[in-house]
C-alpha cells in the first residue's frame, strides 16, 4: 500500500477532493435533470413531458418570447455597451480613472432590491409596467455585464495596430472597421454571453418589473417546480433540459472567456 | 492677428477633438445618471419613514434607527425579527461557502496545473460548467438530486450549492499565480528534506496568498448577491438569505421599510472601500 505520504508528494491528487465534490454536485445534479425529463411521477421510463412541452402553445410561446426578450437586451446593450467601453479605452477621451469602476458599482446591489427600486422610479413617472418595463430592467441589471469585457479587450489591444493603420493610409471608420472592431470581437462575444445567458433564464426580474403581467421561460420553470407540488417536477425537468441545450449550444460562441472577464470584475 | 492656414487647421482640429471628449463623457455620464437613478432613489427613501417605498413623509433617520434597535418607536412594534436572521444567515452561508471553496479550489488548481493535458482538459471544462450555467439550472438540478437522494434541504444544502459556483473563481484566481511561479522551488524545498505539507505552508501557500484572496472576495459577493440557487437550494423549513427575504417581502406587495437603510449603508461601505482601493491602487502605480 502506498503511504499517504507519497500519495501527496504527488500534486496531481490535490484535486481529486475538487472532482470527486464536481462528479457529486455538478456532474450527477445535470444527469438528474434528465432523468427526471425522461420519467413519470413513478420513475418509468416517458416522452410524455416533451410531448407535453411541444402540445402546449403556451409553453412554447413562451420560450419564444423569452427568447427574444433576451436576444432584444442583448443588442440594445451592445449598442449602448460598446460606445461606453470605447470611450473609456480610449485615451483620446481623457475619462476619469474611477469611470470603469463607477460602471460596475452598482452590481454590488442586490439586484433583486435595484429591480424594485426600477419599478418605483417606473411608478414616480406614471409609466406603465409592462414589456417597456421588462427590457429597461434587464437593460439597467446586466449592461455591466457587457461593458466590462469589451472595456478589457480595448484596454488591452496593441496600440501600434492602430497607428499602423493609419500611417497606412487607412481612415478613420477604415480603422474602426477592420483593425479595431475585429480585434475587440472576443470582448463582445463575452459581452452577448453573459447578457444574453442569465436574461434568457431569468424568473424573479420579469415578475417584479411587471407584477406578473409577463411569463417567462425562467418563471414557467420555476412555477413546476412550486405550487403544482411533485406531479410538475418531471415538466419542469424536460423545460429545464430544454434551457441546458440553449445555455449550451449558446456557450459555443465563446468557450471559457465568460469565466475571465468576470474574474477581472474583480 | 492673422493666422497661418497650418494654425488654422490646428485650431480646427483641438475644437474638435474637444467637442469629441466633452460629447463622449456626457455620453458615460447619461448611461451613470440612469445607472444610479434607482439606487438613489432607495437611498433618498431611506430618509423617510414611510411604509411605502415612494412615499416620501418628511426627512427622518427613523428607518435607520430603527434597523439599528430592532425596534420602531413610532408604530410601537417590532422590526421584522426574520430580517435580522436573513442577514445573519446570509453572512454566515457566504462566509463558509467562500472558506470551503478557498481551501477546495487552491488545492485543486495546485492539482490541475500539475496534470497531464489531457486529463486538465477534461477537469478545467468541468469547472467550467457550474460558471456556464444560469443559476436557475444549478438550483434546480441540486434541488433534484437532494430530493432524489433524501436529503432535507436547510443550512448544509445551501451552503454546499454556494461551494458548487464559488470554487471555480476561486480556482481560476488562484491558476495564474501558479503559473507565474518557478516550479523548482517547490521541489527543492522536498529535495532540502520537507514533507509535502510543510513545503505546501512554507512555500506554496505564501506565493498563492493574494490570488487566494481575491478568490475567496470574489465567492463571498457571488454567494451573498446570489438568489436563484439559494431559492431552490433552502427547503421551506423558514431559512431565508436576505435575497430571498427580498423576494418573498415584494411578492407579499410590501417591501421591509428598513431594508432601504440596510442597503444604503451596504452601497455607501462598498463605495469607500472601492475608492480607497482605487486610491492606493494609483498611489502604488506612480511609485
Amino acid at each position: 500500500m502506498r503511504k499517504l505520504t507519497d500519495i501527496a508528494a504527488n500534486r496531481r491528487t490535490w484535486a481529486w477532493p475538487y472532482v470527486l465534490f464536481m462528479v457529486l454536485f455538478v456532474v450527477l445534479p445535470l444527469i438528474m435533470i434528465v432523468y427526471y425529463a425522461f420519467t413519470d411521477a413513478d420513475g418509468g421510463f416517458t416522452l410524455y413531458n416533451f410531448i407535453k412541452f411541444f402540445h402546449t402553445s403556451e409553453a412554447i410561446n413562451t420560450l419564444i418570447y423569452s427568447f427574444a426578450i433576451a436576444l432584444i437586451t442583448t443588442i440594445i446593450c451592445l449598442l449602448l455597451g460598446y460606445p461606453a467601453a470605447y470611450i473609456m479605452a480610449n485615451a483620446e477621451f481623457k475619462t476619469p480613472a474611477v469611470m470603469a469602476m463607477l460602471f460596475i458599482l452598482p452590481m454590488w446591489i442586490n439586484f433583486l432590491l435595484r429591480t424594485i427600486a426600477t419599478v418605483e422610479l417606473f411608478n414616480m413617472f406614471g409609466l406603465p409596467l409592462g414589456e417597456g418595463a421588462l427590457l429597461f430592467g434587464m437593460c439597467y441589471d446586466y449592461l455591466p455585464f457587457m461593458i466590462y469585457p469589451i472595456y478589457n479587450t480595448l484596454q488591452k489591444m496593441d496600440k501600434s495596430l492602430i497607428e499602423a493603420a493609419e500611417d497606412l493610409g487607412a481612415n478613420k471608420a477604415k480603422v474602426f472597421t477592420k483593425v479595431i472592431l475585429p480585434l475587440s470581437l472576443p470582448g463582445i462575444y463575452s459581452g452577448i454571453v453573459m447578457v444574453f445567458m442569465p436574461t434568457v433564464s431569468t424568473f424573479a426580474i420579469a415578475e417584479l418589473l411587471t407584477r406578473n403581467k409577463i411569463t417567462l421561460f425562467g418563471s414557467l420553470i420555476q412555477r413546476s417546480f412550486g405550487e403544482g407540488g411533485i406531479a410538475m417536477w418531471n415538466y419542469g425537468a424536460a423545460l429545464s433540459l430544454i434551457m441546458l441545450i440553449i445555455i449550451a449550444l449558446t456557450s459555443f460562441l465563446d468557450s471559457g472567456k465568460e469565466s475571465d472577464a468576470k474574474t477581472s470584475l474583480i | 492677428m492673422i493666422l497661418t492656414p497650418a494654425q488654422i487647421e490646428a485650431r480646427r482640429r483641438a475644437r474638435a477633438l474637444r467637442t469629441k471628449q466633452i460629447a463622449g463623457n456626457a455620453y458615460l455620464w447619461l448611461l451613470l445618471v440612469v445607472l444610479y437613478a434607482p439606487i438613489l432613489l432607495i437611498i433618498i427613501f431611506s430618509f423617510t419613514k414611510s411604509k411605502v417605498f415612494g412615499n416620501w413623509t418628511g426627512f427622518t433617520f427613523q428607518l435607520y434607527q430603527n434597523l439599528f434597535t430592532g425596534y420602531d418607536y413610532n408604530a410601537q412594534v417590532r422590526v421584522d425579527p426574520n430580517l435580522y436572521r436573513a442577514i445573519a444567515f446570509t453572512f454566515i452561508i457566504a462566509f463558509a461557502a467562500a472558506l470551503i471553496a478557498t481551501i477546495l479550489g487552491t488545492l485543486a488548481a495546485i492539482g490541475i496545473y500539475n496534470m497531464r493535458s489531457r486529463s486538465r482538459k477534461v477537469v478545467s471544462f468541468l469547472n467550467s460548467v457550474p460558471m456556464i450555467n444560469p443559476d436557475i439550472l444549478t438550483g434546480i438540478s441540486l434541488f433534484l438530486l437532494f430530493v432524489f437522494l433524501g436529503i432535507s434541504r436547510g443550512m448544509t444544502t445551501v451552503i454546499i450549492a454556494h461551494v458548487v459556483f464559488c470554487t471555480p473563481y476561486v480556482v481560476l484566481s488562484v491558476m495564474p499565480r501558479l503559473t507565474k511561479m518557478n516550479p523548482n522551488i517547490y521541489e527543492a524545498a522536498l529535495d532540502l528534506g520537507a514533507t509535502p505539507f510543510q513545503a505546501l505552508r512554507k512555500v506554496l501557500l505564501p506565493e498563492l496568498r493574494p490570488g487566494m484572496v481575491s478568490g475567496f472576495i470574489l465567492a463571498l459577493t457571488l454567494s451573498i448577491d446570489d438568489f436563484g440557487v439559494t431559492f431552490f437550494t433552502k427547503g421551506s423549513g423558514g431559512l431565508e438569505t436576505l435575497s430571498t427575504f427580498i423576494y418573498a417581502d415584494a411578492r407579499k406587495g410590501g417591501l421591509t421599510p428598513e431594508l432601504r437603510p440596510l442597503f444604503s449603508l451596504i452601497f455607501l461601505t462598498i463605495l469607500i472601500l472601492l475608492v480607497v482601493m482605487n486610491i492606493r491602487a494609483a498611489k502604488q502605480a506612480k511609485k
